[in-house]
């Protein structure tokens, strides 16, 4: 009988410090998540009319580098169809929208409008110029952030049918 | 209760509640350490007074740090550097420590591993310097992220893309663990958090552990001869000190050890006072910018080899011997099938498997540090491959070991 007591006080101990632990460890999970701030300002509106042909512009998405890299008629021509995909087109105008982070380890390549193409000096991976990856490390083409088009304006942060038709069909993953 | 009587002098009564001549026994006067062992046994010495130095120093730049992304920086270098009455100095003893300290604990690591020291009852002493390594490392990596320079910021995006995982992309981890899509003031407020507070904890809790471990194998010794330490002790404490082959720690080992270290700290602040730049990367003197890479991002010296055995491969291979190299030092112990715990020089071919391993590794860093050109590449690519197949062939060449 006493032994059976203790057996019980055993299992209810054990009880009571593994809701406590996993209580705890999901308090301690939920504390380091971004906080609401951080997601809600993940927003950012683009005006494409602004932006020439061939030259790369830097612009920021949380807080990452956005690259928005406007084709030219020849830079189109030259696409075969996995290119063509990861293009967005806005009236009439081919754009490519990408996280300018490379997809290795996150350094930010640089653009060669001559060569038309991206070099990540860290290590050596090359993209071409709608972000395909040419030259490894690098596993895949640059990411293309959620975005919806409105009008002349690209929303960035939210996910457009455009957008949407990309992740199905492989030409980016969802970040 | 025990009993007590009237205390005859201040010792007598702290003594007699709370035992101090029995702790000063069993720490100092009563542990007994080899009396063949050479200047190298005193790298754990030299490794608990830099500690030391770092926690001192630490705990200076800790009163004018601001851990937030607007003022970090110029916190270091504008208030502490300039402002702050013998600020450099803390900063810089902490900055020359903190790669030094490394220097030391490899130091200390190959001479475990040339003099067999890990071997047969002496694993958990391997198994916990492999955690305090490790956990240095994280430490290191968290203080190297306060400065919020270039260097800080785009280390810190680097080694947290690795959570991602390669090709399994968890995203949502790496967002996890920075509390944002990037380094930003959540990131930088836990890793300041991790590198005053839960790492030092850790690596004192750990120093603990490592010492403890020592208390029933005992130290090795340079001819890994078996040592009766109760038999010597007993010779030691009879008088006859010249034939025991055991002398006490406190004071007699000990003033060794701190002449070693004397020699260490003379060396370490002539580096503090002259040469402190070697520890100061100077891409780190640009604040952190988010929308531009330092054209060449490389690790502290310290953490070259391991990143150059990440680099040559694709992603997922580049991960998963990256991987393979953070967790193969704790395998040692049984990775090496010989019982011989003797010097490599009297091992046959572990002898070669030891220089070749180090010089491996030194080749290693040195392609780590430069960038990612031809020949280079190649070179490091097979020094990689090296590093791989020396462990792979371990077991082997041990097992073929003769008794010596």
């Amino acid at each position: 009988m006493k032994n059976g007591r203790r057996g019980f006080m055993g299992k209810a101990f054990g009880a009571v410090t593994g809701v406590g632990a996993v209580a705890s460890l999901y308090a301690m999970k939920k504390t380091w998540d971004p906080l609401p701030s951080v997601r809600s300002a993940g927003f950012t509106t683009l005006d494409m009319s602004v932006y020439k042909e061939n030259e790369l512009v830097v612009e920021k998405w949380r807080g990452k580098p956005i690259f928005v890299l406007k084709q030219s008629a020849e830079m189109v021509a030259k696409q075969n169809e996995a290119d063509k995909a990861r293009n967005i087109v806005i009236n009439g105008s081919h754009y490519v929208v990408c996280i300018g982070l490379c997809t290795h380890l996150g350094c930010i390549p640089g653009y060669d409008n001559k060569k038309e193409s991206f070099l990540c000096a860290c290590h050596g991976g090359m993209y071409d110029a709608t972000g395909m990856v040419t030259k490894a490390p690098p596993p895949r083409g640059l990411d293309i952030p959620p975005f919806k088009i409105d009008g002349n304006k690209l929303v960035l942060g939210e996910e457009g049918p455009e957008y949407k038709k990309m992740v199905e069909n492989g030409t980016t993953l969802r970040v | 209760m025990a009993h007590f009587t009237k205390a005859t002098s201040v010792h007598d009564w702290v003594n007699q509640r709370l035992g101090i001549d029995t702790v000063r026994r069993v720490m100092a006067t009563e542990y007994w350490i080899p009396k063949n062992i050479n200047f190298l046994w005193a790298m754990g010495m030299v490794l608990a007074i830099t500690f030391a130095l770092l926690l001192v120093s630490g705990i200076f730049l800790l009163m004018y740090y601001q851990p937030n992304i607007h003022t970090a920086f110029d916190s270091v270098n504008y208030t502490i550097m300039r402002e702050v009455e013998f600020g450099w100095l803390w900063r810089h003893i902490h900055g020359v420590a903190a790669s030094v300290v490394f220097l030391v604990i490899y130091i200390h690591m190959f001479t475990g591993i040339y003099y067999g020291s890990y071997k047969k009852g002496r694993e958990m002493i391997w198994i916990s310097g492999m955690l305090l390594f490790v956990t240095f490392s994280a430490e290191a990596f968290s203080g190297y992220m306060l400065p919020w320079g270039q260097m800080s910021y785009w280390a810190g995006m680097v080694i947290t893309n690795i959570f991602s995982l390669g090709g399994l992309h968890a995203n949502g981890l790496v967002e996890w663990i920075r509390g944002d899509y990037v380094p930003a003031q959540a990131f930088l407020d836990r890793f300041f958090m991790l590198h005053v507070l839960l790492l030092p904890l850790a690596i004192i809790g750990l120093i603990g552990l490592h010492f403890g471990t020592l208390r029933i194998p005992h130290v090795n010794n340079q001819d890994g001869e078996e040592i009766d330490f109760e038999a010597e002790a007993k010779k030691y404490k009879s008088g006859n000190k010249a034939g025991s082959k055991v002398i006490a720690f406190a004071n007699d080992f000990m003033s060794k050890d701190m002449f070693v270290v004397s020699i260490f700290l003379i060396f370490f602040f002539y580096l503090v006072f002259y040469h402190y730049d070697f520890a100061m990367d100077p891409v780190n003197f640009d604040p952190a910018d988010g929308l531009k890479t330092p054209t060449h991002i490389y690790p502290e010296w310290y953490f070259l080899w391991s990143y150059e055995i990440l680099r040559p491969f694709s992603t997922n291979v580049g991960l998963m011997a990256f991987g393979f190299a953070q967790v193969i030092f704790f395998l040692l112990p049984f990775l090496d099938k010989s019982p011989n715990a003797v010097p490599a020089n009297r091992r046959g071919l572990f002898a070669v498997w030891f220089w070749a391993m180090l010089i491996d590794m030194i080749v290693l860093t040195a392609m780590g540090k430069v960038p990612p050109i031809e020949p280079y590449g190649t070179v490091g690519f097979f020094a990689a491959l090296t590093f791989i197949g020396l462990w792979i062939v371990l077991p082997i060449i041990t097992k073929l070991e003769k008794k010596a």
